[in-house]
This record gives C-alpha cells, sequence and structure tokens, in this order.
C-alpha cells in the first residue's frame, strides 16, 4: 500500500493506492496556522482504517516550505556571496545581512584570486550580532569550482546550526539564482527541519516504519531527510501533484495538453512524447527567481467561479474570481452558474443562476440557453489563445546547434487531459476548439494525491570534464577529482550514469525505479595555440521522471 | 532584479555543431565560455533582454549581395545559411519595434567575404550584415546606414559591397593593413563614383590600446556619423582588437569594447573575428551586452587585466591624432576630391587581385563602374580565379534610373557564353537575379 497526501489551499487530500486501485480517500480541511496537525490528522484518519504494517511508502506533499516563504515566516538568513567581476551584485542582496566578498574563479573553475580571512570573520561576527542561525554561501561558478565555498563553509561551521553552500543545489549555471536558491533553502531549514522531527516522531509512536518520501516540484520525490538539507526544492509542489496524478489516471506517450480547471485558476501543463515539459531553469517564487527544477506550468485567471461581466457587448470571464458562484450565494455569475442553469450541475440553488445568467443574456440579446452556452466557448477560446501563444514560446526556444535549429523537436499537442469540477462540460467545447480527442478521468477530484502517492524518486546530475586541466567536477554531488588526460566522451557518461544512480539511491530510490537517461552531452576539442590541449565534456544525467506505477482502468471514456 | 534600459534582443547561436575544422580558430569551442559568462551571469532573466533563435537565410537573400560562383548552394554550408538568417532575425527584430537594439553573437562571421565567391577567405563565405541590410532594405529602400567595422582586420569584404553605395557608410577601425591580413583598409580607398568619401579606412598601429580606439571614436567617427545622420548604425563587432588575441597585435580591453559600444550606441551589433575564446571573448561579449542594454559594465573586467601593462605609449597617442585629423579632413573635402577623380570620365575601373587565404584561391577581377547623373550607376565586375572560372557580373543597383535598368539587361543579353564561363545579372531594383 502506498500513501499520498496533498495539502492544498483550503482541503487536504490523501489516498491509500494497492496494485493499482484507490482502496481510501480523505478530505479534511487545512489548518494554516498548524499545518503539521493537519496533516497528521488526516493521516491518522487513513492509517486507522487500513493494516499499518502492509504500507510501502509514504508520499507527502505540503505546503510547509511555500507557505513560510509566501507568509515571510522564513528564518533570517545571513548570506556570504562572492560575485566577481561581472554584472553589479547589489541587487543580489535577498538575506537579511549580506557579506559581499573578494576573489573568484573564473568560467573554468580557474582560481583567479583568493577571498579573504578578514572578511568571513567580519560576516561571523555580524551574523552573530544579529542572531542569525542559517547561513548560504555563494560564489560565482561554483559549479566549476566549489572549493571557496567548502573552505567558508568549515569556517562557518562552529558557529551557524545550518550552512548552505550554492553549488549544492544545482549544476546549472546562473548566478543569481543560485543566490536565490540558496537564500529561500537556508531561510526554510529551521521551519522544514522543525516539521520533519515532528512526523518522524509522530510516525515511530503509531508504529509505522515504512519510509516516507516529500514530492518536488519537478513532480518527483525526494527522502525526508534529503528534503531537510533541501527544503527549497519542496516548495510548489502542489500543482506538480495534481499534474502527476492527471498522468497517473491517464498515461499517454504522446506530445499532450494537460489542464486542471480549478475555481480560479487553469493550469495549463505540457507533456512532450509523454515526459513532463520542465521549467528552462527553475521555479519562480514570489519574486525569486530559482534553479529549482519544477514543472513547466502557466496558469490563467480563468475557473468555475471567476466572475463573468458583459463590456461593449462583449462577454469577459475573469481574470478574478470575487467569491462563490451566484447560485452559491455568491455576487457575480460565473462560468458554474452557467452549468447550474443549464442543469448540467446539481449544485446550489437553479433559480438563482438562472436569475444570474438572464442578467447577462439580456445585456449580449441572446437566449438563456445561448448565453450559458456562449460562456462556455468563451472559455474555450481564452484556453485555446494562451495554449497556442504558450507553444509558440516553448517552441522558439532558443537552441545552440544546426542540428537542433533545422531537427529539433517541436510540442504538438495529439490529445488533452484534463481534471477538475468543470472537465466533463469542457470536454466537448475544447475538442471543437482544438479539434483534438479530451478525456477526463473519474478521480479526479483527488488527482493531487494519487499524484503524490505515485511519484518517484527524481534527480539529474550535471557533469564537466576538463582534460586540459585533468578534473571531473559534479557540484550537486561535492565531486571534484582528478582525471587523466585521455578521459574520453564514453567513460564521462559511464562514470555520470554511476554517480547518478549512486545518488538516486541515497535519495531512497527503489532499484527498479532506476531509469536513468542521458538528457545532454557534448564533447568540445580544446585548442590551444594550433594545438589539441584537451577535451571538454559536458553531460547531464536524470533518473526519468515518471510513475511507480499507472492507476487502473480510470478513463471514463 | 537588473532590468534593462534599452530593450534588447539577443540571437545567440553558438553553431556549437560546425567548424572549419577541428582545430581551426574557427570551431566549435569558440563560443562556449561566452555562454558560460552570459548563462551564469544570469543575462537570460534580465527584464528587457530577449532571446531569439536565427531563421535560415534563402538563396535569394545571398543573391542580392553576392555572385556566388557557380551558385550559392556549391559555396555554402548550412552554418552560413543560419549566421546570416541570425544577423537579420536581430535587424528584423530592431526594424519591428520588439527591441530598442539587438545583438547578433552568431559564426561564421561575414566581414570579408566580398560579392564574388569562390570560396572562404578570412573566415568568411557570405558577408552576413551585407545579406541582413539588403534583405531588410529591399522593404525600405531608403534606409541610410552606417556600417562600422570594429575587427581588428580590415573590413575588405564590407567596403567591396558597399563601395559605390551612398546609403551606407562603411567605416572600419583596423590593425595597419602593412602588419595584417588582409593588407587593404588604406586612407585612399574611398569609394567608387557614386559614393566616394563614403568609405572610410582608419588604419591603426599594432599597439592601439583603449586610449587610441576611444580618441579615434570620439573625434572621427561620431562626428562623421553626427553629420552623416544614419536611421540605423551596425557595429561590426569583432573582438580581435584585444590584447589577449592570438592572430592580432592590439591592447584594446573588454571595458574598451563596452564603452565603445556604449558611446557609439549602434542599433545592431554582429559579431565578427575574435579568437581568444577563452580570455577575451566572454568578457567583451558580455561588456557590449550590458553597455547595449544600459546596463552598468563597469564590473566586467578580464582576469588578467593590467591597466599600467596595457597604457598606450606617446608616440602611437601621437600618431593616432594626426592620423585622426587626416582621416576627418579627407571626410570633409570628399565632394572636392570625388570630383578631381571623377573628371573627364563616364566610367571608372578598379583592377584588383584577391587571395582567399582560407580556401588558398587567387582570383583577378575588374570592376567597372557607369558615372550616372541620375543613379549611383550600373556596374560590372570580369573575374577570373585560378580555379578555371571567368565571369562577368552585372549589378543593376537599389536606386538604378530607367537608363540604366535597361543599360544593365542589354549587357547581360548582348555578353556572350562563348567569352565567360558564367554570365550573372543581379537586378536590385526588380529583386531578380539571372545566371547563365
Amino acid at each position: 500500500m502506498i500513501v499520498g497526501l496533498d495539502v492544498g489551499g483550503t482541503h487536504i487530500d490523501a489516498v491509500i493506492i494497492e496494485h493499482g486501485n484507490i482502496i481510501d480517500t480523505v478530505k479534511r480541511p487545512v489548518n494554516r496556522d498548524d499545518l503539521f496537525e493537519s496533516i497528521w490528522t488526516t493521516l491518522e484518519t487513513l492509517f486507522s482504517r487500513h493494516d499499518k504494517t502492509k504500507i510501502e511508502r509514504v508520499n507527502l506533499s505540503t505546503t510547509i516550505s511555500t507557505n513560510a516563504i509566501v507568509e515571510k515566516k522564513t528564518s533570517p538568513v545571513g548570506m556570504v556571496i562572492q560575485s566577481g567581476p561581472g554584472l553589479p551584485n547589489d541587487y543580489l542582496a535577498c538575506g537579511d545581512e549580506n557579506v559581499f566578498i573578494s576573489g573568484y574563479v573564473d568560467h573554468r573553475g580557474k582560481l583567479v584570486q583568493d577571498f579573504n580571512l578578514k572578511e568571513i570573520q567580519k560576516a561571523i561576527d555580524l551574523f552573530k550580532k544579529r542572531d542569525i542561525r542559517c547561513c548560504a554561501v555563494v560564489t560565482k561558478f561554483c559549479t566549476r569550482n566549489f572549493n571557496h565555498e567548502l573552505k567558508i563553509k568549515k569556517l562557518l561551521d562552529k558557529h551557524f546550526p545550518s550552512i548552505t553552500m550554492g553549488h549544492t543545489l544545482s549544476g546549472k549555471l546562473n548566478f543569481p539564482r543560485r543566490v536565490f536558491t540558496s537564500y529561500l533553502n537556508a531561510a526554510t531549514y529551521d521551519i522544514f527541519k522543525e516539521f520533519a522531527d515532528n512526523i518522524k516522531k509522530s510516525m515511530e509512536q503509531e508504529g509505522i516504519n515504512a519510509p516516507l518520501f516529500i514530492l518536488k516540484a519537478d513532480g518527483g520525490t525526494t527522502s525526508l531527510s534529503a528534503a531537510t538539507d533541501r527544503p527549497v526544492e519542496t516548495i510548489l509542489s502542489g500543482p506538480a501533484a495534481s499534474f502527476m496524478g492527471i498522468n497517473a489516471m491517464l498515461n499517454t506517450n504522446k506530445d499532450a495538453l494537460l489542464l486542471d480547471i480549478g475555481g480560479t485558476t487553469t493550469d495549463i501543463f505540457f507533456l512532450a512524447d509523454g515526459v513532463p515539459l520542465f521549467e528552462p531553469l527553475g521555479i519562480e517564487i514570489g519574486s525569486y527567481k530559482t534553479l529549482v527544477r519544477a514543472i513547466y506550468i502557466h496558469s490563467i485567471g480563468l475557473g468555475g467561479d471567476s466572475s463573468i461581466h458583459v463590456e461593449n457587448g462583449q462577454l469577459i470571464i475573469g481574470p478574478t474570481r470575487e467569491g462563490p458562484p451566484y447560485a452559491l450565494g455568491g455576487p457575480k455569475p460565473t462560468p458554474t452558474d452557467a452549468l447550474i442553469a443549464l442543469g448540467l450541475m446539481k449544485i446550489g440553488n437553479r433559480d438563482k443562476a438562472i436569475e444570474a445568467i438572464q442578467g447577462l443574456s439580456q445585456k449580449l440579446n441572446l437566449s438563456l440557453e445561448d448565453t450559458a452556452q456562449k460562456i462556455l466557448d468563451t472559455m474555450g477560446d481564452i484556453i485555446k489563445g494562451r495554449v497556442d501563444a504558450l507553444l509558440v514560446q516553448i517552441n522558439s526556444k532558443p537552441v545552440y546547434t544546426l542540428k537542433e535549429l533545422l531537427y529539433g523537436k517541436k510540442i504538438k499537442p495529439h490529445l488533452i487531459n484534463i481534471i477538475g469540477g468543470p472537465a466533463k462540460y469542457m470536454k466537448p467545447v475544447l475538442e471543437k476548439k482544438f479539434n483534438l480527442p479530451c478525456y477526463f478521468p473519474k478521480h479526479y477530484h483527488v488527482a493531487n494525491a494519487i499524484g503524490a502517492a505515485l511519484a518517484r524518486i527524481t534527480t539529474d546530475i550535471t557533469m564537466v570534464a576538463d582534460t586540459s586541466q585533468g578534473v571531473l567536477s559534479v557540484p550537486e554531488m561535492g565531486i571534484y577529482e582528478k582525471i587523466s588526460g585521455n578521459y574520453g566522451l564514453e567513460s564521462a557518461r559511464e562514470r555520470a550514469i554511476k554517480l547518478l544512480i549512486e545518488r538516486a539511491v541515497y535519495l531512497g530510490a527503489y532499484q527498479d525505479e532506476l531509469e536513468t537517461e542521458i538528457i545532454e552531452e557534448s564533447s568540445f576539442n580544446m585548442v590551444r595555440g594550433f594545438f589539441t590541449s584537451g577535451k571538454n565534456i559536458r553531460i547531464k544525467t536524470q533518473i526519468k521522471p515518471g510513475l511507480i506505477y499507472e492507476l487502473k482502468g480510470d478513463k471514463d471514456d | 532584479m537588473i532590468k534593462a534600459k534599452n530593450k534588447l534582443g539577443l540571437v545567440f547561436f553558438p553553431a556549437f555543431d560546425w567548424a572549419i575544422s577541428s582545430t581551426h580558430p574557427e570551431r566549435e569551442e569558440r563560443l562556449l565560455y561566452t555562454q558560460d559568462q552570459i548563462f551564469e551571469e544570469g543575462i537570460e532573466d534580465i527584464e528587457g533582454i530577449y532571446f531569439y533563435n536565427p531563421i535560415i537565410a534563402a538563396e535569394k537573400d545571398i543573391q542580392r549581395v553576392h555572385f556566388c560562383v557557380p551558385d550559392v548552394k556549391s559555396r555554402l554550408t548550412q552554418s552560413h545559411y543560419i549566421s546570416a538568417g541570425g544577423a537579420i532575425k536581430a535587424f528584423e527584430a530592431v526594424i519591428n519595434g520588439d527591441v530598442d537594439k539587438a545583438f547578433a553573437l552568431v559564426r561564421p562571421p561575414g566581414h570579408h567575404a566580398q560579392r564574388v565567391v569562390y570560396g572562404d577567405r578570412g573566415f568568411c563565405i557570405i558577408n552576413i550584415e551585407g545579406v541582413m541590410l539588403e534583405r531588410i532594405r529591399q522593404k525600405n529602400k531608403d534606409l541610410r546606414v552606417a556600417i562600422i567595422d570594429t575587427d581588428c582586420h580590415h573590413g575588405d569584404g564590407t567596403q567591396d559591397i558597399y563601395w559605390n553605395d551612398k546609403n551606407t557608410l562603411f567605416i572600419s577601425l583596423h590593425q595597419d593593413g602593412r602588419t595584417l591580413y588582409p593588407g587593404t583598409g588604406f586612407l585612399d580607398e574611398s569609394g567608387g563614383p557614386g559614393a566616394y568619401g563614403y568609405n572610410i579606412n582608419i588604419p591603426l598601429p599594432p599597439g592601439t590600446g583603449d586610449e587610441g580606439f576611444l580618441y579615434v571614436l570620439d573625434n572621427v567617427v561620431l562626428p562623421i556619423l553626427d553629420e552623416y545622420k544614419p536611421d540605423i548604425i551596425v557595429n561590426s563587432a569583432g573582438q580581435d582588437n584585444h590584447y589577449t588575441d592570438p592572430l592580432t597585435n592590439m591592447n584594446f580591453s573588454a571595458q574598451g569594447y563596452a564603452k565603445l559600444n556604449d558611446r557609439l550606441n549602434p542599433d545592431i551589433a554582429v559579431l565578427e573575428g575574435g579568437y581568444s575564446i577563452e580570455g577575451a571573448l566572454p568578457y567583451i561579449n558580455l561588456g557590449i551586452i550590458l553597455a547595449m542594454a544600459g546596463i552598468d559594465y563597469s564590473h566586467v573586467k578580464e582576469p588578467d587585466y593590467d591597466k599600467d601593462k596595457l597604457k598606450q605609449p606617446p608616440d602611437i597617442t601621437e600618431y593616432i591624432k594626426k592620423l585622426s585629423d587626416t582621416v576627418y579632413k579627407r571626410w570633409q573635402k570628399r565632394e572636392t576630391l570625388r570630383a578631381d577623380i571623377i573628371k573627364g570620365y563616364d566610367n571608372i575601373q578598379r583592377t584588383r587581385q584577391i587571395y582567399y587565404d582560407t580556401d588558398g584561391i587567387l582570383e583577378n577581377q575588374t570592376q567597372n563602374f557607369k558615372i550616372c547623373r541620375k543613379c549611383s550607376g550600373v556596374n560590372t565586375i570580369d573575374s577570373q580565379s585560378d580555379t578555371g572560372y571567368h565571369i562577368f557580373a552585372i549589378t543593376i543597383p537599389l536606386d538604378a534610373c530607367s537608363d540604366c535598368v535597361d543599360h544593365g539587361y542589354r549587357l547581360y543579353k548582348n555578353t556572350s557564353k562563348s567569352d565567360y564561363s558564367n554570365i550573372y545579372l543581379q537586378d536590385r531594383v526588380n529583386d531578380m537575379f539571372f545566371s547563365k
């Protein structure tokens, strides 16, 4: 049995899945002031109804870190930033205290100038004076050489309980994002650690030994202990949970458009050959752009509760939600009212719904039915317009080789998978607008919890092997080792896969989930003068994002 | 977050899978470290900076500028269509108003490619700025453009293409041709009869540093631009004046390049040469990007930058002052100088020998420019290469009068195939190209 739990804005959903079948679900309201309490009572309800010894794993999608950031309840952070030459650095001062230090390495990781020990001592004194517990150290090009980060961490170690090093969070090159990601990681350390300790203790008391995993924004999971080190990876896992849920119920290996039409917003996702499309660099939270790997998501202000107006004879839906539907006591007509008025949805007060839609139909000079239908059509048009624009954007992402420019993959959805309250009623509309088949699953109301339950470990690593310097580095794993001058692409590939598996196992991956793939590789001849001086090899590998297994027979049509 | 003062479009296309040969300076690795620097600095997250992919230039785009022998298809590789397409994309983004400025970081370069193309010279086969500009010009016929070539090598290809076009002012700053390939770019190369004085060469002595380049910019280039009043300024942004470049002998720095672009304020920059791929390009390109976007570039610095070591000697400074004076005076006297040159002639001829260093081809050609009072005049090229071709090429320029159009077609009709291996007609008025 696998337990999956997702914390949403208003509700917590939890499911138990056994052999691909959902055997129980729980839905409870969220108490945002005591998230742990809300989560634990939900789990307890489930545990109490089943044989606890049969639980194989528990997957949680929480909003602990996300809420802390959004509600500004994070810990104060001391930042040590080595920004080197380049862009001005003042905008990187994201911590409660920021100390910019001298020294730097260049783009190949070669040491140009050392930092000054006095600067670090100054930082320590400053942070202590402010009672700061959590620090982050980030240096430009640390993904090429993180020696300065290690040295500085050593100096800070005996003074502060938590020190985040930039290179451990991502192998991607983007210094500002690495600074912000490190800041957020340090800022959420305390609050996530407390949650992790509580949940571990409660599980032990309940006598459950099953491993516990935390959902990440990329739709994969990571072990509780790894999440404690890198809580920033757990932010914004909610949409990823829904996304994985849709995939679990409606699996495909084609290019597809995925829609989650909720009350306030519609979330748009894509699959490329059945594989999730990711944000190119990482997720954005508040004003912070990060390197946290995340599923590509675009939200528009359009949902069942969006308010509807008529302006100059034009129907305007959204982007705001001003309350529940009119039929449920809200202030404005909404798409849900249209569905109730048509007799399709049997909730609330139908007379009120009819009244709301009639108000619009007079202005539009249409019949009640035509008005309701026009509302659904307009929603379809808005979604279609936005999806088309997004696809143009996605399909024109920068490429760097002739091969990619001439023959690169372009996403072209062959089908639409949709969840959410109005899903059933939007199906015919979307099929017509997109001229594509559209599917929705039976259990869409707990898609998020199902997604959390069936998500498996994901991880990726970035390797650079520079044979002219004789150095191989994998920053995420803290690897910086010597290689011989004749090291080649073949050896680099093998080593990268081996390291990836090592990391995945460390993060808690099961043997049968170690589906590895090389996502990028290149090998450049390095020439100095007119002679070849070495090779610059770059490899990115990942555990293929995916599901533990698909849900059985869930397609509704 | 940092915000760009000027909306800047970047066409960054390093062509990581293309090289002239595996150890050639123009190889896969060339923009690798530039990419690393651009990525690590987070340029793609700066508000107001947009990345574009190149489009792929068409054969017709090439034929507006070049006579490829025997034809376009057999001279170009995909990389050339894409490199030119990158420049076109940059110009389009500006002309359509999507961005204020654009920088095409593309390869291979193009400024050594002349009108006739038998092969590769100076790592160039087609002139990517020329192809870019003439495509845009087909729809904007009166566009006045200034191309400022800051590559260390003389932009002899661009000079040849705009030799007789008054609507394109060409200024090349380069290391003196007596000391560097291609060995041209002297003061008296001033243009054809239709545009005499609008081709300006500023041959600088080896060892010229930031001080010298910026002196020339402030005292020659900017004053001339003030008078010429171009609609568009293009920087042909070669980066081999850098003090670490392996092929040249200058002392320009990343700060210098950034300041130059800040003051020149080009609408479009197109990468040309520059082969110090690790010690210079990452920093120069970053400097140019920031300067064009209107972002503080004062922290951009090469690891080995040493201000004192790079200080320009006084004798070079003196030489450059005198040179600047001479160049500017020639510009002011251009009408008088032109009158002397064309006095008593109906046609002006120009005979040259052109060496294709990359492909080892030797070409002999004679260009003939008709002096026409109504337009810049029909012109022809009679050219022979040691690869066995003997061609005759006729150009009817964009501003041609009806007499010159007729004259061009008559010439094409009346020139016999028995005398030449290939005959071409480039009709810019009707945007047509013929060959026989």
